[in-house]
């Protein structure tokens, strides 16, 4: 187990090299240094402060000793200071946001487990049926719907016309003055909308995902055989039926992650959430190189976490995988 | 091949259904000029934010433009951008999944790491990433959702020419002397026609997707050229009082990318019904 979870760390290592290869080479497809969009967004800075800046980012050297350097500051989370006004160091902005994205995506997670498996299981054990049906149409519009109108529908009927939720931030404006209490329901009413819709993206897939592999498992001869000694067939589909064919299940929920990280982007934009996807948005609106850079490293590096986090969690399940 | 094919396409009428709203979209985005009811980008002061009625069906926006029109336009839009973008990841998927499973060895294991490597970086942030450095634009967006959508045609195509390259055809074909090319391009490629066409179609509507949620966020198609996504911005600037201006072009994105999904699902059904999920 112990060798198995060291070989998939140093697996990872050539990827991350990768990552780090292609988010560098990214931020020179773009015509110009730099510091010219710096020097874009703020024009009173001087020719000195540019070749400071200069130094700083190493423009003056070639391409790779740039990379080098980069890679360097990379390892120890710096990605050097924002372009913004406030010029703070690139890893703080991200670390004060990252929570909130982390939470979000997480609950829209669990949510996905807890809706689409049973849905994929009883529509695999009932094939056919209404239910199934039903379920099969609602897949196919739920993978075309795009996310993020839904998001402005149910803004409108929960938003507006029902005024049951805020659609805007995390907290009201009077969050300081509420009860403990008042304070849990207040955020909670804040998530609940983003969390529901980013779960949303996923449950499609994963309910079909679920409902394939069932279908295949249900066939195999241990669950004839499992039948034929006489055991209930709610012992059949859920001991021995359900565990197998959640197996594949743990690696689509890692690979999984990038979809939602990427999607945070367009939910915490829409309602207006301070996590890493806004973050990111906002930086790309004003051109913030490092912080472009930056944030586009941590994220692939949290979709590495959650594969390996995928893969542990396979290994564990599976005593086969441990022994490869 | 092809009568069984139409014969089991004919009996899956989802599908069907997906295909006839394919090609009226298609039929309605090249005629759009002599179909719209009003010019799209024409403003009208006196008929700013109007509800639906007869002669704006679908209401008007914050300029007094005809929201049909625009959708109808924006039509264009979205499918030149999923039919250049699809181009693109197939070229490259084809390309690479072909190289790769056709010659293994050392050239298999790097191209396969940067799938791996372009896998683990989420989409979305790479989109955007890309074009905070490039110009927003339609040519920008097509080019860049076509170079960071290759990868699944690439494993596609690697897997059919791994199971493909030691058959028997290969192998005569081999023996009598074709060149690798004449091999990957005649003999085997044929074979990878089927599922890369399916990918292409599915793909159309991912590209859609994208589009109209780059272009939502004010980083794709830009004002006054009329897209889905950008009048969906409208519609949330305007969330309170005009509800027509979130509901249609969101409906308009969901016909279009369900149509697509079950078009590729038909196709791939009805070439193999053993892929059926």
């Amino acid at each position: 187990m112990v060798i198995y979870f060291i070989k998939r760390l140093l697996e990872m290592i050539p990827t991350i090299i990768g990552i780090t290869l292609v988010s560098f080479f990214i931020i020179h497809l773009a015509p110009g240094k730099p510091t010219d969009i710096l020097a874009e967004l703020n024009p009173k800075i001087t020719p000195e402060a540019r070749e400071k800046l200069e130094k700083y980012y190493g423009l003056d050297k070639p391409i790779i000793t740039q990379y080098g350097i980069w890679l360097k500051r990379v390892v120890k989370l710096d990605f050097g200071d924002s372009f913004s006004t406030d010029k703070r160091p690139v890893w703080d902005k991200i670390k004060e946001r990252l929570p909130i994205t982390i939470i979000i995506n997480v609950l829209s997670l669990i949510l996905v487990i807890l809706i689409a498996i049973p849905i994929g299981v009883s529509s695999a054990t009932h094939q056919y049926s209404l239910y199934d049906k039903i379920t099969t149409v609602a897949v196919f519009v739920g993978f075309a719907i795009p996310t993020f109108w839904l998001a402005l529908l149910l803004m409108i009927l929960f938003g507006i016309y029902l005024d049951w939720l805020p659609i805007s931030g995390i907290r009201s404006l009077d969050y300081d003055n509420l009860s403990a209490g008042g304070k849990v329901w207040d955020l909670a009413s804040h998530l609940i909308l983003p969390v529901l819709l980013e779960a949303f993206g996923g449950l499609a897939g994963l309910s079909r995902y679920m409902r394939s592999n069932m279908l295949e498992v249900i066939r195999s001869d241990y669950i004839t055989t499992a039948r034929a000694k006489g055991l209930s067939e709610r012992v059949v589909i859920y001991k021995h039926a359900m565990r197998n064919a959640l197996l594949p299940v743990i690696t689509i929920l890692g690979l999984s992650v990038p979809g939602l990280i990427g999607g945070s982007v367009i939910f915490e934009t829409i309602f207006a959430i301070p996590g890493m996807g806004q973050l990111f948005y906002m930086s790309v609106m004003m051109r913030d190189y490092p912080l472009i850079m930056g944030i586009l490293t941590i994220g692939a590096i949290l979709t590495l976490i959650g594969n390996l986090l995928a893969d542990i969690g396979y290994a564990v399940a599976d005593p086969r995988i441990r022994t490869r | 091949m092809s009568n069984t094919f139409w014969k089991r396409f004919k009996y899956n009428k989802l599908a069907v259904l997906g295909g006839i709203v394919v090609i009226c979209l298609v039929t309605f985005a090249i005629f759009a000029p002599h179909i719209t009811p009003y010019n799209p980008n024409s403003i009208n002061v006196q008929h700013i934010l109007e509800p639906p009625t007869t002669s704006h069906p679908f209401g008007t926006d914050d300029l007094g433009r005809d929201i049909l029109s625009r959708i109808i336009w924006g039509s264009r839009i979205s499918l030149s951008v999923g039919f250049v973008a699809v181009g693109i990841s197939t070229f490259i998927g084809v390309i690479l999944g072909a190289i790769t499973g056709y010659y293994g060895g050392w050239i298999d294991r790097i191209i396969m790491r940067f799938v791996d490597i372009m896998l683990s970086i989420p989409t979305f942030f790479l989109l955007l990433a890309v074009i905070a450095f490039l110009e927003p634009g339609i040519s920008n967006i097509m080019i860049v959702i076509g170079l960071t959508s290759w990868m699944g045609v690439t494993r596609l195509v690697r897997a059919e020419f791994l199971s493909v390259k030691e058959r028997e055809f290969t192998q005569s074909a081999r023996a009598i002397g074709a060149g690798d090319m004449r091999i990957i391009f005649r003999h085997i490629l044929p074979n990878a026609i089927a599922p890369v066409l399916v990918s292409a179609v599915l793909g159309v509507a991912g590209a859609i997707l994208v589009e109209s949620a780059l272009s939502f966020l004010g980083i794709g198609v830009q004002p006054p050229t009329a897209s889905w996504g950008n009048i969906l911005t409208i519609g949330k600037d305007n969330i309170e009082i005009a509800w027509w201006l979130s509901v249609f072009p969101g409906l308009a994105i969901l016909i279009t990318v369900l149509a697509y999904n079950l078009l590729g699902e038909g196709i791939r059904d009805a070439i193999d019904p053993r892929m059926k999920m």
